[in-house]
């Protein structure tokens, strides 16, 4: 039953506000939707990273809220703004391969292919790594971005699972 | 366990169960507090407990490695798991730090 049941299609979308408490939510939902698949260990946390990576952007480049939580640990520092913004998560299981969809309608990207070079980042100063687009890039078989400045970004990402063809084999 | 913990000159980081952006000020921000209070030369990241890092991983080192380098210090990443190693391979930050599985 189960190896019919994982060639079928599959969707789902959440749409949560974009503050950083909601980063390992994201990743956690999408690893959890993938496992029906019965993925292996590596191909989740490829996945998880690269959800991570999207949202982590949506939410500090997009919407521009930058703190997270602060040095006090789990508590959001005194006087921090909370922009208000959502991001939206949608996903889609079909034929093995996993296709995640990560949007926002935040500020955008102006120059998409220099915000894709390894190692560039806008916010240097808040310890950001740049390396972002590169660990989507590397993590999953496809990255599509698109996005307008002013009215938000989308990024597009899929990746073949091979527990996929296993199971299909089996049948 | 603390954690952060100064051993003779090092600064030992214990890192959580999920570096992402949430925590990575809670880590860097404490971190430099010690680096610039306490003299420390080394920083030693201690990823025992960790299970998931991504980009925010590469952001917190890093940027830890620029306050120390400039004075001789070097940077250590002990425990580190499959996930974690390949992260730091793919950044490039293998090359300056010591990984230590």
């Amino acid at each position: 039953m189960d190896m019919i049941a994982t060639r079928e299609r599959n969707e789902m979308e959440i749409c949560f506000d974009a503050v950083s408490v909601n980063e390992s939510f994201a990743r956690v939902a999408v690893a959890s939707f993938a496992s029906h698949l019965n993925p292996t260990m590596e191909e989740i946390s490829d996945i998880k990273t690269a959800v991570s990576e999207a949202v982590t952007n949506a939410i500090i480049h997009g919407y521009e809220n930058y703190e997270g939580y602060g040095k006090y640990g789990n508590s959001r520092p005194a006087g921090s703004v909370v922009h208000p913004g959502k991001v939206r998560l949608h996903c889609l299981m079909e034929d093995g391969i996993i296709h995640i969809e990560v949007a926002d309608q935040g500020k955008g990207i102006g120059d998409i292919a220099r915000a894709m070079e390894p190692l560039f980042t806008t916010k240097p100063e808040l310890g950001r790594s740049g390396m972002g687009f590169s660990f989507m890039e590397t993590f999953m078989d496809d990255l599509l971005v698109e996005s307008t400045p002013g009215q938000g970004t989308t990024v597009r990402m899929s990746k073949k699972l091979s527990a996929g063809a296993w199971i299909g084999g089996e049948e | 366990m603390e954690d952060f913990q100064i051993i003779d000159n090092c600064l030992m980081v214990r890192m959580p169960k999920e570096v992402d952006h949430h925590l990575a000020s809670y880590i860097s921000e404490n971190a430099d507090h010690y680096i610039m209070e306490d003299e420390v030369e080394h920083v030693v990241f201690d990823f025992e407990d960790t299970r998931f890092m991504d980009s925010s991983g590469i952001g917190i080192i890093m940027g830890r490695y620029r306050k120390i380098a400039c004075f001789g210090g070097r940077v250590y990443a002990i425990h580190v798991d499959r996930q974690i190693r390949r992260i730091l391979d793919l950044s490039g930050l293998n090359k300056i730090v010591e990984v230590i599985s």
